[in-house]
Formats: structure tokens, C-alpha cells, sequence
């Protein structure tokens, strides 16, 4: 396969609870910060979880001189947009020197749908319903709903607007895709587009994604789903990947976005090359809605296509006797089962190296950003490549029987000394039973 | 080198009824399912028809042990796993549904292929809410003083009247979920989420997997229903949708495919669901093959989603120009499969009847097809099915499918009088030498996909 082209990183971007670029927030997650605070986008002070990790004080236009033109999107579209403004400038497309044809741009995003109009959405929904049939009355629903909804906001909703956004904005005319498989969804985007990529479809793409959850519907959702930490009176030291106290994830919201091309295109054009992606792996659990496949074996299937992919065999020690990935961003989302089952299936992939490579989840301080958590993954990866450091799982304290690898507890660690941060593997992991990884190699 | 890939599977529900032959069937004989909607009271609605389902459920088709998840299924996940069904059947298959594994572990032996090469690609919207349990659930939390909704009172105890499982039955990856559960597909699994582009992306995505040799077969197309208060709400506020009168009762002569007078189209749900396999595979277990995939293309229109407050939601997309994604499309499944305009002998569509979308639509096959385009036949299933959003793609291509294994052209509906050059007028079914059919779809926001099928040939 060496005819393949290889497919590299040269742009990304980031907007996060945490700051909105990609250094603020690496600087935040080097320093163990954490996101986690009250809801303040609706008042949740009766929700059994009333907490979240929310953007806070982000404006379009303070990445996107177009913005005007977007006033209509949804935040998960203006997150994409700002993240989307970083990469481009960072990959250097904004310099007039550069001709890209719109044809051979593309994007595969793992955007979710828009924020919902709760109250509008709600009061509709007790207007129209019918106490003596039970049941909802369309005449006296859309009567009410005619009256309430924004039209604008409304169709902002459906979960391919964020693309339609990003293409407009940055005039991608290529192959475009957007796919929404839960928290799998945006590594699954940077898989897919790489793959499109080395199949010569496409010159050059975006690729990431984009959500916000943190609507009453949404929160409820996971409530009810018994998924959320729930630890309100201690919400500053929640969530807590692989603590054996761990009780659920924190909601978080957000973007993340790469410009991925073909190594030849990025050296032709002279731009800067950030790292690649060495392979993708996909599987299904195909087992059941609610609970993981209880040996991690569809995880485990993914992790292993991606490392093949990359010709890395997991088991075979680098030339420097270090395992053959350095680090491990985990989908680690501090619940019971995401966490114990994880750690299970890289101790299967890895063997007797699995306690020789740092793990660690990033989600313990940005939050669980459901679509866009797993490019998350991928860029703080590409972080830790260009640093040599690796950041922290914080709010870990006490250990887990079984759950033993090393998790770089609370405070990020200095590989340099050990050759620094070469090869990288990020998980992510949906409800469903979706199962995406990406391997992220320096080049 | 990448893998030849052929269809050997089709499964379909749509307002024609509960699988292919009636979808097809329904076609040559130029019915159409677009009728008053009668799952509610839709006279608030400007647009008051739609293709419904009638007399359908997931539970009269799945194996009785998963009798009792379709209660956590969306209309939408219902669609896709009946759909799923008649597909394996109709393929021949024997997979994870007709066995079972836990009481004899042995019979796995007589899976036709392993788990871990079938994958899953099913196209899926946003999936909305039941809406009648959901408000059976808020009422609980009224305030009865002011008649609003108490949030506080939500929070402490309202919610805890949605069942716990409440938000997997709305989640859209919830649709390919319960088809790899059902059957045991645990290889490449994806969601594709580009309204009515979905289905055609998703099949695109499947092909890419077999060649690329990560799986032997694939579940791919799409389901959706928007044929609920919000679906209907959202779509018309898109622009999308036709008004009707109030007494109006037959949706084929609302939906006017290709004619820059016509109102507006009307809404369908439905799932169109194909199995895709490599050739080699398909060879191998000597399966009936009805076509093969030779080309796929998708590309971004350039267009600005902004509502401007008028029907439609491409305010600045001008009809009269050609719609540069579509025809990007097209041309990218062309160069893929290695084919020129003149090798393209019909062409599939929705045909929605909604002027801005169809003019750019006839424009780009202007553009790409030339002077070959009198030549072409076109096919619409907008004035038999409505639109179906996500589940449109896989419809359109199963009707390709039919087309090209059956060398035969469905009748067409249409009442109005499309653009000139183009063969989208009324026509009765009809035999006809098919190389090749193209099937394509634009979406609301701007992406297109395009698959081209040929005869099963040398298998």
C-alpha cells in the first residue's frame, strides 16, 4: 500500500469550554483546569445534575470576519464556524497566495443537531394537548406552535446545517458528508475524510465537528439515562474517569476542527505539517442499546484496524523499547461501564505493555463534548506530539480494582526525556455501540 | 486494487406499502400514496397531505426475542429495521436474526458471513419526539395558575415521567444501531445525517468500505419520517411544502416535478434499504445479483443557509442559476465510474416539486448532460411517495435497482409541465435498454450525492 498517499494535519482549531484556540486551551489542560460549572444557559437548580461544562464569552466574530452572515446558525454552527476560522488561518489558506480549488475541498463533518427552542417548544406541547383524549391535538399545537417558533431557528435545528455553514463560509465544493453517531462522531468524520483523501477523492478537507446539548431536553435525557454525574454539591470535582468513585460524565459543549490534505499537497504548497493520521478503525458492538459489549470486544476491534492500518503491531515494542504507542487519548468518560470496559479492551490490544503507556481523558476538565469529543481527542494528540507532554486525567484520586493502567493522574507528565510523543491513539465511543479510532503519528 | 461491488438485496417501505414489489409495482402502475394525514389532526397545517404507511409495524417483522425493543424505536428506526429485514431475506442471508446464538452457539456456522465483515450505513434525520408522550409527560409540570410550563417542577420530579430509555429511541444512530443489533453486523458502522442526501451518501459510504476491503457486505440507505407536528412545522417553514385545501385528497397532482410553477412538494416517511456486497462474495454464495455499483460522487453546493424570513430557505440561492453541487455530483459518480454523459440512459430522482430546488436541479443536468439530455429518462417518485427526507436516497435507489434489473422504466406521475429538455412528463411504464441509470439527490442545506448502477454482468 505504499503507493497510498499519505494523509497529514496541517490545520486545527479549537473552541471549547475551556478558551477558544487551540493554545488556550492546551495551556488550561497542561495546568489541570477544568470547565465544570453551574448551568447558567437555562436555570437548572432543581435538575438532580445541574451542572456542565459550557463555552462561555465566545463570539463569531472574533474568529470570522464574515460572521454577520451566520447570525441565523445555531451554536453548534458557530462553534464549528470559529473552529473551522482557526484551522483554516493556521493551514495558512487564507493567504492570497494560495489557490485551492473548490472541487477537490471538501468536508466530512460529526456535527449534532441545533440547540432546541425549549420553552417555545414546550409551551406548544401543553397547548396543544388534550386532557380528556390524552393525546396531543394538532390543531391546537401547531395554532400555538405557528405563534412561537422562529422559523429560522427551527430549521437551524436539522443536524446538516453546521456543514451547510461551514461549506458557505469557507467555499468547500468537494465531497461532503456529516454523520451523527453520538460521541463517536467526529473521529469517525476525520476517518472517513482521511480515507477519502488517500482514495484521491479530495485534495483537501475539514474535518471535526460540533455540539451543544445543554438544553432542558438534553440534560433530561441523560438524567433519565442515569448517565450524568450527579454530584451537584460537589461539582468541582466531577467527572472522574477512572476513579473507582466515578459516578457518570459532565455535559460539555463545543467544537473541534482539522484541515487534513495529501502530504504532497501540503509540501507543494509549502505549509507547515502538524502531524498525520497513520489509521481509522470502525466497528460495531452490534450487541445492545443501552451497555457496551461487556469485553470491550467491538473497541477492541477498532483499535486494532487502526493500529494495522498504521503497520503498528501492539504487541512489538518501538526501536527505543518503548511500546508502540505513546499515549492514549481515552474516550474516558467517567462512567461506571465506559471506563472499566476501556481500560479492559486496551489491556487486550496492548498485552503486557498496557501499564507502560499513559492514558489519560481529557474529558476530566473540558467535559463530555458528545459530537465533538473525539476530535478533541485528536488535536490535544497532535498537542502532545509537537510538546512532548501529555495532559492530565484530574479529579483522580482513588484507584479502581482492575482499572490499573496508568492514567496520569491530576498533574501532566514531560515525556521529552523518554524520546518525547510520536505515536497516538484516540478512542471514541458512542451510544449504540460505535466504536471510532484514529491513530495520530509525527511525520 | 478496490473491490467490484454489486447489489444482492433490496428492502423498502414507503407510502406504496410494506416492501419492494408494492414500491414497485405501485410505480409502473402510477399510484401514488399521497393522501389527507390521518395519523393526526393536520388542518393547523398549511400542507395537510402526505405518503403515509399505512398498517405498519416493526414488531410483525422482527424475531419474536426483539419483539420487545420496538418499543423503544422511533417511527423512524421502525422504518429502517422492516426495511433491513425484507433486505436479508430478499438476499438470501442467514444472519444473526434467524438463529439463536445464545441457546446453540454452534449454529453460528451457518451465518452467511461473519459478523465482523457486515457493515452498516443508514441515512437518518433528526428524529422527533413522539409528541403525544412527551406532553403526557410535561403536563405534569404545568403551573395551572399562569398554564405554563414549570421547569423547576420538571426538574424535581416531572422527568421522571419519560421512561429512562426515553432519548435512544430520537437519537439517529439509533437506526443503524438496532439493524447491527438485529443482525449481528459488528464491522464499519455509520450514520449519515444530510436530509435528503443522506441515503445516497450512506450507500456511497458502503461501497467505499467493500472496496477498500474493510467489510464483504453492507446494510446501507436510509429511513425517516417528518410526517409528525414537527416534521411538518420544520418543512414548511423550510418552504418546502405545498399548501393544500382543506378538501384536497390527492397529493399526485399537488407534487409537480420539474415545473417552475408548481406549489411546492409534499412530505412521505419511508426506508430504503439495499445490501451491497462484494462481488466476490456474492459470486461465491452464488447470490441473485440485480446490479452492480460503478460510480458514486458527492460535493457541496455553494449556497447560503439563511432563512430570510420568505419560503425558502436558500434566499440567495437563485433558481435560475444551475445547482453547482448537483451537478458536481453527477459529474464526480461519472468520473468515477469512468463514464461519459451520453453512457447515462435514465435518471432517478425525488422530482419534489419545489420550483427553486427542482430549476437548479434541471439546470445542472443541462450543464451535464447536454445535448444527451432529451435522450434521458427521468424518474420521479415525488408525486407517488412524497419526500422522505433522509430515507429518500435508499427509495430512489431501490427504484434504480428495479430499473436496471428489470430493464424497465416506472410509469410518471405529473401534472404540471416541466421545463423544457427535459423527459419528466406523464408516461406509462414502459420497457427500455438501461446501461446504465444514475440516481442523485440535492439536499435542504446543500449536499448532493449520486450513485450509477449497471446490469449484473459475467456473474
Amino acid at each position: 500500500m505504499a503507493s497510498e498517499p499519505r494523509v497529514v494535519i496541517t490545520g486545527m482549531g479549537w473552541v471549547t469550554p475551556l478558551g477558544h484556540s487551540v493554545q488556550s486551551v492546551w495551556e488550561a489542560l497542561m495546568a489541570g483546569r477544568s470547565g465544570v460549572g453551574k448551568i447558567s444557559r437555562f436555570d437548572a437548580a432543581t435538575f438532580k445534575t445541574n451542572f456542565a461544562s459550557e463555552v462561555k464569552n465566545y463570539r463569531l466574530e472574533d474568529h470570522l470576519p464574515s460572521a454577520e452572515q451566520h447570525a441565523d446558525a445555531g451554536l453548534n454552527a458557530k462553534f464549528a464556524l470559529g473552529a473551522a476560522a482557526q484551522a483554516f488561518r493556521q493551514a495558512g489558506l487564507d493567504q492570497p497566495s494560495v489557490k485551492l480549488n473548490p472541487r477537490r475541498f471538501g468536508l466530512y463533518l460529526g456535527s449534532g443537531e441545533g440547540t432546541l427552542d425549549f420553552d417555545n417548544y414546550a409551551a406548544a406541547h401543553l397547548a396543544g394537548w388534550d386532557e380528556s383524549a390524552r393525546r396531543v391535538s394538532g390543531q391546537k399545537w401547531a395554532a400555538s406552535a405557528y405563534q412561537r417558533m422562529n422559523p429560522a431557528r427551527e430549521i437551524e435545528q436539522e443536524a446538516n446545517m453546521t456543514i451547510s455553514h461551514v461549506a458557505w463560509a469557507f467555499n468547500c465544493r468537494g465531497p461532503a458528508s456529516n454523520c451523527l453517531t453520538a460521541c463517536a462522531a467526529s473521529i469517525q468524520a476525520i476517518g472517513e475524510a482521511f480515507e477519502i483523501i488517500r482514495r484521491g477523492d479530495a485534495d483537501i478537507m475539514f474535518a471535526g465537528g460540533a455540539h451543544s446539548m445543554i438544553h432542558p431536553l438534553g440534560i433530561t435525557g441523560f438524567i433519565r439515562l442515569t448517565a450524568l454525574s450527579s454530584r451537584s454539591d460537589e461539582y468541582t470535582t466531577v467527572p472522574r474517569p477512572f476513579d473507582q468513585t466515578r459516578d457518570g460524565f459532565v455535559m460539555g459543549e463545543g467544537a473541534g476542527m482539522l484541515v487534513l490534505e495529501t502530504l504532497e499537497h501540503a509540501k507543494a504548497r509549502g505549509a507547515k505539517i502538524l502531524a498525520e493520521i497513520a489509521g481509522y478503525g470502525s466497528s460495531a458492538d452490534a450487541f445492545r442499546i443501552t451497555d457496551m459489549h461487556p469485553q470491550g470486544d467491538g473497541p477492541k476491534a477498532a483499535m486494532l484496524e487502526a493500529l494495522t492500518q498504521a503497520g503498528i503491531n501492539p504487541m512489538q515494542l518501538d526501536a527505543s523499547g518503548r511500546p508502540p504507542i505513546h499515549y492514549i487519548s481515552a474516550h474516558g468518560t467517567g462512567t461506571k461501564e465506559n471506563d472499566k470496559i476501556e481500560t479492559a479492551a486496551i489491556k487486550a490490544v496492548f498485552g503486557p505493555h498496557a501499564p507502560k503507556i499513559p492514558i489519560s481523558s481529557i474529558k476530566s476538565m473540558l467535559g463530555h463534548l458528545i459530537a465533538a469529543a473525539g476530535v478533541s481527542n485528536v488535536i490535544s494528540s497532535v498537542m502532545a506530539i509537537k510538546s512532548g507532554w501529555v495532559p492530565p486525567t484530574i479529579n483522580y484520586k482513588t484507584p479502581d480494582a482492575g482499572l490499573d493502567l496508568d492514567y496520569v493522574p491530576n498533574t501532566p507528565r514531560n515525556l521529552t526525556d523518554q524520546g518525547g510523543v510520536r505515536a497516538c491513539l484516540c478512542n471514541a465511543y458512542g451510544f449504540g455501540g460505535q466504536n471510532d479510532c484514529v491513530v495520530v503519528r509525527a511525520v | 486494487m478496490s473491490k467490484e461491488v454489486v447489489i444482492t438485496g433490496i428492502g423498502a417501505v414507503s407510502a406504496l406499502g410494506v416492501g419492494v414489489q408494492p414500491l414497485w409495482e405501485g410505480l409502473c402502475a402510477g399510484k401514488s400514496g399521497l393522501r389527507p394525514i390521518s395519523r393526526f389532526d393536520a388542518q393547523g397545517f398549511p400542507s395537510k397531505l402526505a405518503g403515509e404507511v399505512e398498517n405498519f409495524s416493526a414488531r410483525d417483522l422482527v424475531p419474536k426475542s426483539y419483539r420487545k425493543a420496538v418499543k423503544v424505536m422511533a417511527r423512524d428506526i421502525e422504518l429502517a429495521v422492516g426495511a433491513a429485514m425484507e433486505a436479508v431475506s430478499d438476499a438470501g442471508l442467514v444472519t444473526r436474526a434467524a438463529l439463536d446464538l445464545e441457546a446453540d452457539p454452534a449454529s453460528a456456522s451457518k451465518l452467511t458471513i461473519p459478523s465482523a465483515r457486515m457493515g452498516c450505513h443508514i441515512g437518518a434525520g433528526l428524529i422527533s419526539a413522539d409528541a403525544d408522550e412527551l406532553a403526557a409527560a410535561m403536563v405534569t409540570s404545568k403551573d395551572e395558575s399562569t398554564s405554563e410550563f414549570d421547569k423547576a417542577r420538571w426538574g424535581k420530579s416531572g422527568m421522571e415521567n419519560l421512561t429512562p430509555l426515553w432519548m435512544l429511541k430520537y437519537l439517529p444512530n439509533m437506526v443503524a444501531c438496532h439493524v447491527t443489533i438485529i443482525h449481528g453486523a459488528c464491522g464499519p458502522s455509520n450514520t449519515i445525517t444530510c436530509a435528503e442526501a443522506s441515503g445516497l451518501l450512506s450507500i456511497g459510504e458502503s461501497l467505499r468500505v467493500i472496496q477498500r476491503n474493510d467489510a464483504d457486505l453492507c446494510f446501507c440507505g436510509g429511513a425517516e419520517s417528518k410526517v409528525n407536528l414537527m416534521g411538518l412545522l420544520r418543512m414548511d417553514f423550510a418552504g418546502r411544502l405545498a399548501p393544500t385545501p382543506a378538501e384536497a385528497t390527492d397529493g399526485s397532482s399537488v407534487v409537480r416535478p420539474y415545473d417552475p410553477n408548481a406549489t411546492g412538494g409534499l412530505l412521505g416517511e419511508g426506508a430504503g434499504l439495499l445490501i451491497l456486497e462484494s462481488k466476490q462474495s456474492a459470486t461465491a454464495r452464488n447470490a441473485r445479483v440485480y446490479a452492480e455499483v460503478v460510480g458514486f460522487g458527492s460535493a457541496h453546493s455553494p449556497r447560503r443557509p439563511s432563512y430570510r424570513g420568505q419560503r425558502g430557505i436558500a434566499a440567495d440561492f437563485n433558481p435560475a442559476e444551475p445547482d453547482e453541487g448537483f451537478e458536481f455530483a453527477i459529474a464526480n459518480a461519472l468520473d468515477d465510474a469512468k463514464l461519459s454523459p451520453s453512457d447515462i440512459d435514465a435518471v432517478v430522482t425525488l422530482g419534489s416539486g419545489v420550483p427553486s430546488v427542482d430549476l437548479g436541479e434541471a439546470g445542472a443536468l443541462k450543464k451535464v448532460f447536454g445535448s444527451h439530455l432529451p435522450d434521458i429518462e427521468i424518474v420521479t417518485v415525488g408525486p407517488n411517495i412524497g419526500n422522505c427526507m433522509a430515507g429518500i436516497g435508499g427509495l430512489l435507489a431501490a427504484v434504480a435497482t428495479k430499473a436496471v434489473s428489470e430493464q424497465k422504466l416506472p410509469a410518471r406521475l405529473n401534472a404540471g409541465a416541466p421545463v423544457n429538455g427535459l423527459r419528466a412528463g406523464p408516461a406509462p411504464a414502459r420497457s427500455a435498454t438501461l446501461r446504465h441509470v444514475l440516481a442523485v439527490s440535492s439536499s435542504l442545506g446543500g449536499q448532493n450525492a449520486a450513485i450509477i448502477l449497471r446490469p449484473a454482468r459475467g456473474i
